[in-house]
């Protein structure tokens, strides 16, 4: 199994499934078991088990353990090897009967989260309407009660009284739109936790009209209070105040977003990708989804079929090199054939010694592998390039036969005038091979469908465009927003933070957006405060005066 | 040392003969001109009248053949070798100046400290 890479996480977990090793399997099942928070984000995850360090009693060689070595799995308390232990031990393996496999148990998972994902998507917007009712309601019933409990006392609502009247609709108007505008939008994302300062503004609305009603039931509902005048100012005063709040929702949940505090620094984890940006002060989990709302525009598609020339590169570096343990292979040898137990507390060297001789005889290897990725990555340039030309060619040629109808071609058969999208198929299979081959080289091919190439040219014939401006989408890659979500790879993102996610961001902040194949990693720099002073030149100070003074050596 | 236009210019000079010092592939004299009617007159040190648009002497390499002659600094030039020197350009004076077949040039300068020296001598021996 010398060919079989030890690094690549996924092909040891499927070399390992596929032996039915019992010391494997157990060790997986207890992986799992910790695991399965993780695991029940979405069915397409793996969980990577790191392979197990060998242990003081069953050191591994590729993952077997080493012949005539008792398993862990047998009885401890056995001196001789027990012969039938094929027969009398159990072997747990991933599917049986009785036991549900992990599909099963992601599954099962993901429908609980499902339910309540739907809930937790629309509850500020129940929140919200709820709340705007009650402080739409509130004045209004306070204007009424008092009409339909005590008509017969109350006083005639005189001419000031009315213009009172006239106020308070058109406030409460202007109340009910501010809150459909502010508070009952849908929301564009689910944040892990809950805004800080939407629950402080819900709390405050909330006091505010208890205390205004409590005020109301006692003073005026207990005491059967004539003044309609006074009542109707206090409705008024409710919806000032109404207002007010409204205005500080405005000031701290958009406006203080605005003015850039902090430059933020986004890095890819796979390729590299690095961009900054300025935001304003915001906490963490809205910083991650401003982050993430200018990843789906700035970043370009995520493309894995690109990363695997790297791996294999790591991989062969490493690839001849094995470590044996040549001492404790002796005293296990020993064991063996004098037949005494327990004399393995030979000199193990610990696994930092392991990975230090590795490293050593790695660098000490004549190692042509840079040669060969200059060379490499120079030819590819070239095939590129080629493929480009040929490309370029090809577009140019297919374009020139087609044009817009004049007038003068009405008179034209009509097998000859198309519409759009009949002339894009007619001149698409010309350019089809060379476009194909190009995005192949290019590793591109799978981002996009022959229906997408053909929805854009029609497109692009459409506007008027030219060939070029057709090309320019095939020739780099573009925003991720760009193409279908089935391409992004990128759907459920984690956050990963070591402060509290609604704590907002300060300097020196650093947190990671996790993805299923990929992670952003961000840190935060403050943008600096800037002194600036100002020095007054009054326009007629300048002036020149020519000089033509030259000194020669004779 | 003014001039006063179509009027012939009048100045107390002396003459100086410098042997030019051969240095590899140049003949050199050890000084540095400065001056000329295409110059800004006005940055002259060395000129009394600012409007002077003569060749002054600017720089003089100790040692060198113009300070075993007796050229000084400030002095101004009148004549190279015959050729006048008071309503040149800069270039030409160069020129003048760097003449390959010339061995030596001899050239007639002014300064204000031998005009004072020509009065005070008149005055020791008035007129009689």
């Amino acid at each position: 199994m010398d060919t079989e890479s030890t690094h690549s996480g996924y092909s040891y977990h499927s070399s390992r499934s596929g032996r039915s090793n019992r010391h494997g399997d157990r060790s997986r099942e207890r992986h799992k078991a910790s695991s399965s928070k993780d695991s029940s984000r979405s069915e397409r995850s793996v969980v990577i088990n790191p392979p197990d360090t060998p242990s003081q009693d069953s050191p591994v060689h590729n993952g077997e353990p080493l012949p005539g070595e008792p398993s862990p799995g047998a009885e401890q308390g056995d001196d001789t090897q027990d012969d039938n232990w094929g027969e009398t031990t159990t072997a747990v393996t991933g599917t049986s009967e009785l036991s549900i496999s992990q599909e099963e148990v992601v599954g099962l998972g993901k429908e609980i989260q499902d339910r309540t994902q739907g809930f937790r998507r629309y509850l500020p917007l129940a929140v919200g309407s709820c709340v705007g009712l009650l402080v739409v309601a509130t004045p209004l019933v306070f204007l009424l009660l008092p009409a339909v409990m005590w008509p017969d006392r109350l006083q005639a609502c005189g001419s000031a009284c009315e213009g009172l009247f006239l106020s308070i609709s058109f406030k409460l108007l202007i109340l009910l739109v501010a809150i459909w505008a502010l508070f009952l939008r849908p929301g564009r994302a689910s944040l892990p936790r809950m805004c800080v300062y939407r629950a402080f503004l819900t709390t405050l609305t909330l006091l505010l009209t208890m205390s205004y009603w409590l005020f109301y039931g006692v003073r005026i509902l207990d005491a059967q209070d004539e003044d309609y005048h006074g009542i109707v100012q206090f409705a008024v005063s409710l919806v000032d105040s109404q207002l007010f709040v409204h205005y500080l929702a405005v000031v701290l949940l958009e406006l203080r977003h605005l003015q850039p505090c902090y430059s933020v620094c986004v890095i890819r984890s796979t390729d590299g990708e690095t961009r900054h940006y300025n935001i304003g002060q915001l906490s963490i989990q809205r910083a991650a989804l401003s982050i993430l709302e200018f990843y789906y525009r700035d970043f370009p598609l995520h493309n894995p079929a690109l990363l695997s020339a790297a791996k294999h590169r790591a991989a062969k570096h490493l690839a001849g090199l094995k470590v044996y343990n040549v001492d404790a292979f002796k005293n296990k040898l020993r064991a063996y054939l004098l037949d005494t137990p327990g004399s393995t507390a030979g000199a193990q060297p610990g696994n930092g010694n392991q990975s230090r001789a590795m490293v050593t005889a790695a660098a000490k290897r004549k190692d042509s592998a840079h040669n060969e990725l200059y060379y490499e990555e120079a030819d590819y340039e070239r095939r590129v390039r080629k493929r480009r030309a040929r490309l370029v060619v090809a577009v140019e040629e297919a374009f020139t036969h087609v044009r817009r109808m004049k007038k003068e071609d009405e008179r034209a058969t009509p097998s000859d005038i198309m519409d759009v999208r009949e002339a894009a198929l007619a001149i698409f299979p010309s350019m089809a091979r060379s476009l194909q081959k190009y995005l192949r080289t290019t590793r591109r091919q799978h981002c996009h469908s022959m229906e997408s190439i053909q929805k854009h040219l029609a497109f692009c014939l459409v506007n008027n465009m030219s060939p070029k401006a057709f090309l320019e989408a095939y020739l780099a890659p573009g925003p991720t927003l760009q193409y279908g979500p089935e391409r992004w790879m990128a759907d459920q993102w984690t956050l990963v933070s070591e402060a509290s996610v609604t704590s907002g961001i300060k300097e020196g902040t650093e947190f990671l957006l996790k993805c299923l194949d990929f992670s952003l990693a961000i840190t935060v720099k403050g943008i600096p405060y800037i002194r600036l002073t100002e020095e007054y030149i009054d326009p007629k100070s300048h002036k020149f005066i020519l000089l033509l003074q030259s000194e020669t050596s004779v | 040392m003014s001039f006063v236009p179509g009027q012939p210019v009048t100045a107390v000079v002396q003459r100086i003969e410098i042997q030019k010092l051969r240095q590899g592939e140049n003949l050199i004299l050890g000084f540095s001109i400065g001056g000329g009617i295409d110059q800004d007159s006005g940055q002259n040190p060395f000129s009394e009248d600012k409007t002077d648009k003569g060749i002054y002497v600017t720089r003089i390499t100790p040692g060198g053949p113009a300070d075993v002659a007796g050229l000084k600094m400030g002095d101004k030039i009148m004549q190279v070798n015959g050729w006048d020197m008071t309503m040149v350009t800069h270039d030409q004076a160069r020129k003048r100046l760097t003449k390959k077949k010339e061995d030596v040039v001899r050239l007639l300068v002014t300064r204000k400290s031998l005009e004072e020296a020509v009065k005070h001598s008149m005055n020791k021996y008035p007129r009689q």
